[in-house]
């Protein structure tokens, strides 16, 4: 059990979706379909795929955020989907995860400090002067300062927001970190300094992520292990620089091929 | 009839601050049949480039100097009613959202017709065959002219954005980040598709991205823009391959690579502050 730190088990998540004529009818969505993975302590796993593909279902699945239909989900070797809400709750201290949008993943009327700090608060981690320390070593940790706990996030930047939440997520010093898009919605050059910034605190704190991506050219760069979905479920994984050398199957191919920038460094002009 | 569109000394600022230019001496060619790049950062006043181009600053903003020469003709000096006539018949502009670009109550057969209607007089059999050709043309099934917006996927929306913007067949085509919102095999498709149009209509493309993979894919000339002001201009393979600019150098170095090799590097503002000034 020591090699793995999360895994999940043949995980089964089905929506119901209202089609037809006024929406009587009902279809059944596969947004999961029997999808295992491993994430090594240390390292980084991305799961790569379309949207539609059910990355996000996943992530939210593994930290239980959203019911299972059927497999279980192992954290140092227990099992999440059979935990009662205390225990759940507890054991979230370790699971903690960076939300895609910015924008809309922080409570406009929260100041910094308090958002950040929410999760010592929960957690019932340390007295108050102690909290507020270790806030404000977090904030300047991911590049922020300590006047700015006192501000509301609508006065930041998207880079900057991005930091919020990453400090928010890491305050609580947890294991495994599940990154949802975490670059996507920022401009090339502010993407470069938050992975960075990811990468630098990963071996800082030995966290484990589980890295959910739609650009392949970000996971070449943070990710040790891939898992590529499509149509919920796994069409391949592996090592990072040998999928990207030799992917097995279509679909994944397909994903390769369409990286913008390819078609210039295979000679052919349009 | 050398250049297609040439911006000289474009300069734009808020109405209430003329002192603070948003786009400070732009000045650019486009040629027909060719694709220009505008590369830059959020705030770097590509886009504001692109909407001044088409007259369509918000009342906010001001165009303080500067010319924008079309076909020979200076846009800045056309009233309203002319602009009209220009826009969507000689120049075709998509925007950025597909989502929200769209009106969700008329069906995608009526919106891709309008412009027709409203610049050619096309009315009845004669309109309807053309929308179901342009709707052939950009790869939707003609039957599905009928169909509402939110019926459609991301990538056909913006094929739907694509065939009302070349339905009049303009010379001239502005694309605002078209493809920012799509997945990545939905990008490669409407990448080569916009390629394919340009080479068959002989159009001139204005193209607005960050993303310097699509720059190399579809760009014969690229201006980078930063904080405002062309920093660099040149043929796509000298700034790519060489470029002189360290700002230019900085946002390429940012840019992870599919092979993994190149080590990132965020870009220091202070040290580029210093050499600009």
């Amino acid at each position: 059990m020591s090699e793995v730190i999360l895994s999940a088990n043949g995980l089964t998540k089905t929506y119901r979706q209202r089609s037809g004529r006024f929406g009587f009818g009902t279809t059944l969505v596969k947004a999961l379909d029997d999808v295992s993975i491993a994430l090594k302590p240390g390292g980084t796993l991305a799961v790569v795929g379309e949207s539609g593909s059910g990355k996000s279902t996943l992530a939210r699945c593994l930290l239980q955020l959203q019911p299972l239909d059927a497999g279980e989900v192992l954290f140092e070797g227990r099992n999440l989907a059979a935990m009662s809400g205390a225990e759940l709750r507890s054991a979230r201290r370790h699971l903690q995860m960076v939300f895609q949008d910015p924008f809309a993943s922080l409570n406009p009327r929260m100041k910094v400090g308090e958002i950040v700090g929410e999760g010592l608060l929960i957690h019932k981690l340390g007295s108050v002067s102690e909290r507020r320390d270790r806030v404000m070593r977090m904030m300047e940790r991911v590049g922020l300062s300590a006047a700015d706990t006192h501000k509301y996030p609508h006065e930041f930047s998207g880079g900057q927001r991005q930091r919020i939440g990453i400090a928010r997520a890491l305050v609580l010093e947890p294991r495994v970190v599940v990154c949802d898009e975490p670059v996507s919605a920022l401009d090339v050059s502010i993407q470069a300094q938050i992975l960075l910034l990811l990468k630098e605190l990963q071996a800082e704190m030995g966290l484990s992520y589980l890295f959910i991506s739609h650009d392949l050219r970000v996971v070449r760069h943070v990710a040790d292990d891939v898992v590529v979905m499509h149509r919920g479920r796994i069409v391949e994984q592996g090592e990072v620089a040998q999928l990207y050398a030799d992917p097995q199957h279509e679909y994944t191919r397909n994903l390769l091929n369409s990286i913008p920038g390819h078609r210039q460094m295979a000679g052919a002009s349009k | 009839m050398s250049a297609l569109l040439r911006i000289e000394g474009l300069t734009i600022a808020p109405a209430v601050d003329p002192s603070r230019s948003l786009v400070n001496d732009v000045s650019l060619t486009l040629e027909a049949g060719r694709t220009t790049c505008i590369v830059g950062e959020s705030g770097s006043g590509k886009s504001l480039t692109a909407l001044s181009v088409m007259g369509l600053l918000p009342p906010a903003l001001q165009r303080r100097a500067g010319r924008i020469v079309f076909q020979g003709n200076d846009l800045t000096a056309y009233t309203q009613s002319q602009l009209q006539d220009v826009r969507g018949k000689r120049i075709g502009m998509i925007f950025q959202e597909p989502m929200t670009s769209l009106n969700p109550v008329l069906n995608i057969g009526f919106q891709i017709g309008e412009s027709l209607t409203a610049h050619l007089g096309l009315t009845g059999k004669p309109l309807k065959d053309r929308v179901r050709e342009l709707l052939a043309q950009v790869g939707i099934p003609p039957e599905r002219a009928d169909s509402y917006p939110d019926e459609l996927s991301g990538g056909q929306r913006q094929r739907v954005m694509i065939a009302m913007s070349i339905a009049c067949e303009p010379a001239m085509l502005i694309a605002d980040e078209p493809t920012t919102a799509l997945d990545v095999t939905v990008q490669a498709q409407i990448l080569s598709l916009l390629a394919d149009l340009k080479q068959r209509m002989n159009m001139g493309m204005l193209f607005i991205t960050h993303d310097f993979g699509v720059v190399s894919d579809i760009a014969d000339d690229v201006v980078v823009m930063f904080r405002g002001k062309v920093v660099e201009m040149g043929p796509v393979q000298a700034i790519l391959g060489n470029p002189q600019h360290p700002y230019t150098r900085a946002l390429l170095d940012c840019v992870p690579d599919a092979e993994g090799k190149k080590p990132l590097k965020p870009i220091d503002y202070a040290w580029l502050n210093e050499h600009a000034a």
